[in-house]
């Protein structure tokens, strides 16, 4: 407890976590206003209102977990901590858990934002959540970013630059994972098994009952829904113990 | 008590840390001194378990930095004084210490009160001068009380009061029993900072003994002498002294005769004499004649 004590402090202490939540709120529920607004009033559907959250405000999530390591390794408070807490994973786990917790908040508030804003804006279109896939869509979010911020601290412990572990978050989310399925007849079976993909699988509405709904079209996953995020997650949580015994092993 | 066991460490081919052993005592202030890329640094990093050894030891009061439970409530370092988060305020920066080894918030304001950092507590500590960061740092050292304190380079790019008032602090401290350690690599600052002194260059142990004995020894009196005939002096000489040339202007410089006998001598074999004068050693002359050949780069 007092470890998650520390981070907390460390991380509501300086101003970045603030700016990237206000981006990523901007942007997430930003987004899903400028779509309902241009939507005629009846014909928004719930898969539409987390385009925002699932996408563009992810993204800003994973460089805000990134930057929470990485920036302490560039002004070497990195090494102040290492000599208050010499036991080395502990203290970055408390600093994976405190991050994730928050961006989880973060995620709920995004998505039920999102939601919020589109009901407000197009009153007339059915967005009441009724069912468990409806509510895995917007509230599945939170998990979502959670678990990406252990991915995004994974990659900012092993990379220590923010520079670094930002272009390979940003392109390996934004990019690389959707390029892959160009490849001829292999592209969408590897994809099948890319995190951010499994990701995105696990929010899907069942197919059919949502015409709004395109994301993860065209991929054959293997996993259920619940599999997919419990696979998304253990990619997180595997790099992440790579992470901490690398850390643990290297000068500070 | 902090003791280093035939400490190493390596960077590749660099061999920052070799062989290194030493003893550092409570209740006096010791210098560790040798020129830049001596591996003091590098030593204190291993000494607080941030780097790891290539080989050997280094424990403090018999544990190694890493097995005690709340570290800074028994060694308190500074090692860098930009080791602050810029955007964070200085108080901040203290309690997060605070919290992590359970000491009590009141203590914050306590080493910001000693240090003289009440007044911008507030403010971050990317806005501060080399000072203040320096003195921010020093209140993180002291922050548990601790028995041990290292500083390293403590005083780099303080102004005069600030030295001073540095100095007097880690007399204090070791007054008060503690173990302080110190590193530089100005000798003047050691002799008016350090009782003992552990002197290295290239990593490796020079001396360790008091700051006393180290200057009495490395100030023996020696004579200059200037000679047409200096090669035929130098002979007559050697057999009784040790004689090195100054590299300047090619004069003889004699430990181990008075220059009255130099003049005897140089009277009875009828050799001219330009100059003979007796001088004392400077301190910082014979700091750099002892660790030249271990002088890994010179400040400029
Ligand atoms: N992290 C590192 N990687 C590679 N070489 C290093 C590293 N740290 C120090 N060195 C080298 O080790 C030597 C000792 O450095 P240091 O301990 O900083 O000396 P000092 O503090 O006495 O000036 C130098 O040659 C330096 O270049
Ligand atoms: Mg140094």
């Amino acid at each position: 407890m007092t470890l998650l004590a520390v981070e907390r402090i460390k991380l509501f202490s300086t101003r970045s976590p603030y700016w990237c939540s206000a981006l990523a709120l901007v942007l997430g529920v930003g987004l899903t206003a400028i779509i309902a607004a241009s939507t005629d009033d009846g014909q928004l559907s719930i898969g539409v209102t987390q385009f925002g959250s699932s996408q563009l405000a992810l993204s800003v999530v994973l460089v805000m977990a990134a930057l929470a390591v990485t920036t302490e390794y560039r002004f070497s408070t990195i090494r102040a901590t290492f000599l208050a807490v010499p036991n080395r994973t502990s203290a970055l786990v408390a600093k994976t858990v405190v991050v994730a917790f928050i961006a989880g908040v973060l995620g709920e508030i995004i998505a039920f934002g999102s939601w919020g804003v589109a009901k407000l804006l197009s009153p007339a279109s059915d967005l009441a959540i009724n069912t468990g896939g409806e509510w895995r869509h917007v509230a599945g979010i939170g998990l979502l970013y959670g678990i990406g911020a252990v991915l995004a601290i994974a990659v900012g412990i092993l990379v220590r630059q923010t520079a670094g572990a930002v272009a390979i978050l940003l392109v390996w989310n934004m990019l690389l994972e959707g390029l892959i399925g160009i490849i001829p007849k292999v592209g969408t079976k590897i994809q099948a098994w890319l995190p951010f993909q499994n990701a995105n699988n696990f929010l899907a509405l069942p197919a059919g009952s949502d015409p709004g709904e395109g994301m993860a079209a065209g991929i054959d996953f293997k996993l259920s829904q619940w599999g997919s995020l419990a696979y998304f997650a253990g990619i997180a949580v595997a790099l992440l113990v790579v992470a901490l015994i690398v850390a643990k092993r290297r000068d500070a | 008590m902090i003791e280093a066991v035939r400490l190493r460490k390596h960077y590749g081919r660099t061999k920052a840390v070799d062989d290194l052993s030493f003893t550092v005592r409570p209740g006096r202030v010791t210098g560790f001194l040798g020129p830049n890329g001596a591996g003091k640094s590098t030593t204190m990093r291993m000494i607080l378990g941030l780097d790891t050894p290539t080989g050997g030891d280094v424990k403090i009061d018999g544990k190694h930095y890493t097995e005690f439970k709340e570290p800074l409530r028994k060694v308190g370092a500074l090692l860098d004084a930009k080791w602050v988060h810029p955007n964070r305020s200085a108080r901040a920066h203290l309690k997060w210490l605070a919290v992590s080894n359970k000491i009590p918030a009141s203590r914050v304001a306590e080493v910001l009160e000693i240090v003289g950092l009440s007044e911008v507590a507030h403010k971050n500590a990317g806005g501060f001068s080399l000072g203040m960061s320096q003195r921010l740092g020093i209140a993180g050292a002291l922050l548990g009380d601790p028995e041990v304190l290292l500083f390293d380079e403590p005083v780099n790019g303080l102004d005069p009061e600030g030295i001073v008032w540095i100095r007097q602090f880690m007399h204090r401290l070791a007054g008060e029993g503690r173990t302080v350690f110190v590193s530089s690599h100005l000798l003047s600052e050691m002799a008016q900072t350090a009782q003992d002194l552990i002197v290295i260059g290239k990593g490796q142990l020079i001396s360790q003994t008091t700051t006393e004995q180290f200057i009495s020894d490395a100030t023996k009196d020696h004579v200059r002498v200037r000679s047409p005939h200096a090669v035929k002096l130098r002979e007559i000489l050697a057999a009784d002294a040790t004689i090195t040339e100054d590299a300047v202007d090619g004069a003889l410089v004699v430990h181990g005769i008075p220059a009255e006998q130099i003049g005897e001598i140089a009277a009875e074999h009828q050799i001219v004499l330009h100059e003979l004068s007796p001088q004392r050693g400077s301190l910082e002359e014979a700091f750099m004649q002892l660790t030249k050949e271990s002088v890994e780069y010179h400040a400029h």
